[in-house]
């Protein structure tokens, strides 16, 4: 049977206005990717993981900045998401028909739309004014409230995909709630939950403003978390709006590398979920 | 066992000679309600004796309650808030649906297979043990006989025997809740639920299942809901026959097939409804 033509031409708007739409996100992500690149091309080489931030006229790398962003982020990633695990946990399981579920879920959609900028200044308030200085724990801790609400909601609504009747097979078994949650429902909804953490880290990878407030930046090498601590996204931010050329081109090159390392978060996320979805 | 006369004429071993004489469930004027101030009434005042080892079919139009019996059997509804019971469930001389009877216990006693084939995400061995090492402390040969025996019971072990550490969700539908069964069974309960267990199967799985049915009556007391007849025909010895949320007759399946005393059951059988 025909066809008739009026379908035919929807259908083939329809299609050219997906496509243009996808061509159109594309072209940005490929654009800034390519731009990064060739600004920052010349940083590119060995000297960017080895040396440290130079001081103006002179050369250097980024090794302490990827250190710095490295250690907060794992801080951060240890001290969120197990709280927002258990947290979504709670609010799909345990609280399911509860108020305080209600509340907390609320909260945590305040929480999840909260201007980084303030959970910065939060964090301010409650570690560096009271310890005297700037510190990598203070911008650990800021991230991970950045990441807690992510994993918060991931991990609730991974689990809410579960359905019911795998619950009830397990209860039907006489299992308790958290056996039938840890042994049944975490794997099978392991692969989502992966996928919302892996999502907070190329979230909280990027995030300058938090850290502006509580690790501060340092231009040496400094291993401790007790002190002002560098990072790539406060790098980015200083050197790209400083007036040296050599600095433009490592904020360019630092751009970059954190670039390519959220797409390639991404990327890993993607096969992840097939990977779920295949079992 | 039942002074009233309802319950009398309701109760299968009062009608001809019935297959089985020990009682393995007695339910007593359980009422069952969905939502708030009880609004929806799904079971009314029900009474029942379901006989040891040997297959019980509980048939009936869709929303007539009979699903509903079979989750209150194993407070398996207790998931779910607004949704209770009250009445009793006696087995083995206790009535499980006291809030005090602790719920595990319970389902350990009672196993409970779905409609839809639930194996658990991981091994086929792990699901047969899952529940299995939560009960008992096994050694790992042990664990590995009763892993075994679960399977051989569920007619799957000539299936499985060479992949038990392959995903559950590779095997095949009837497979899959032939694994149900064996997971269920592993832990030795004394009552097997079904519910609706073959609706989602082929007609060669069905079989199978069905053949399976008639295989575990030996050794459990069995009662399953079905929409399907021809199925209760086929595997029970015992029929319950319920309408709107009350049990309109009980009896031996032979009689309620060809010989029904109520028109209800009549027209239902007949397929006038439902």
């Amino acid at each position: 049977m025909a066809i008739p033509a009026r379908r035919r031409i929807a259908d083939v708007v329809a299609f050219a206005f997906a496509t243009a739409a996808t061509v159109f996100g594309l072209f940005w992500l490929a654009w800034i990717l390519w731009t990064t690149l060739r600004q920052g091309a010349a940083a590119l080489s060995p000297a960017l993981f080895r040396d440290m931030t130079p001081p103006p006229g002179a050369t250097g790398g980024l090794l302490n900045a990827f250190y710095g962003s490295g250690v907060m982020i794992l801080l951060g990633l240890v001290l969120g998401a197990p709280v927002g695990i258990a947290a979504g946990t709670y609010l799909a399981e345990h609280g399911r028909y509860s108020r305080l579920a209600a509340i907390v879920s609320f909260v945590n959609d305040i929480l999840l739309s909260a201007p980084s900028i303030v959970i910065g200044l939060f964090v301010y308030e409650l570690v560096v004014r009271p310890s005297g200085h700037f510190s990598g724990y203070a911008g650990a801790i800021a991230l991970a409230m950045i990441l807690l609400p992510i994993v918060t909601r991931t991990t609730e609504e991974s689990l809410r995909l579960v359905p019911d009747q795998m619950r009830e097979a397990g209860f039907a078994l006489g299992l308790p709630r958290w056996r039938v949650t840890r042994r049944i429902l975490y794997k099978a909804a392991l692969s989502a939950i992966l996928t919302g953490v892996l999502l907070g880290v190329a979230r909280i990878a990027g995030e300058t403003a938090p850290l502006l407030f509580t690790a501060l930046n340092n231009q040496f090498w400094s291993s401790s978390l007790n002190g002002p601590l560098a990072n790539v996204p406060v790098v980015i931010f200083q050197y790209a709006m400083s007036p040296y050329d050599e600095w433009h081109v490592l904020a360019w090159a630092g751009a970059f590398i954190l670039t390519a390392f959220v797409l390639l978060l991404n990327i890993s996320v993607r096969v992840l979920a097939r990977k779920g979805k295949d079992r | 066992m039942n002074d009233t006369a309802t319950a009398l004429r309701l109760s299968p071993t009062n009608i001809g000679s019935a297959a089985a004489t020990r009682t393995a469930i007695e339910i007593r004027d359980l009422d069952f309600y969905y939502g708030k101030q009880g609004k929806g009434q799904a079971l009314k005042s029900v009474n029942m004796s379901v006989p040891a080892n040997s297959v019980t079919a509980i048939i009936g139009p869709s929303g007539c309650g009979k699903s509903t019996l079979l989750r209150t059997i194993n407070r398996i509804f207790e998931m779910y808030p607004d949704q209770y019971a009250t009445g009793e469930i006696v087995i083995d001389g206790a009535n499980v649906l006291d809030r005090r009877y602790p719920v595990s216990d319970l389902r350990r006693l009672v196993g409970m297979v779905f409609q839809k084939p639930t194996p658990f995400p991981s091994s086929i061995r792990a699901n047969v043990a899952f529940a299995l090492s939560y009960y008992e402390r096994l050694s790992k040969a042990e664990l590995n006989d009763r892993i075994e025996d679960a399977l051989r019971q569920a007619a799957l072990w000539d299936e499985v025997k060479d992949k038990l550490n392959q995903s559950a969700l590779s095997l095949s539908g009837g497979q899959q809740q032939r694994l149900c069964i064996a997971r269920t069974i592993a832990v030795r309960p004394e009552i097997l639920l079904l519910d609706e267990a073959t609706s989602a199967l082929d007609p060669i799985s069905t079989a199978k299942v069905e053949e399976l049915i008639d295989e575990l009556r030996q050794r459990f007391s069995i009662v399953i809901v079905t929409h399907n007849m021809q199925q209760a025909a086929r595997v029970s010895q015992n029929t319950a026959f319920f309408h709107l949320g009350e049990l309109i007759e009980f009896g031996r399946t032979s009689d309620i097939f060809t010989n029904p005393r109520e028109q209800r059951t009549k027209d239902y059988i007949t397929g006038r409804y439902g």
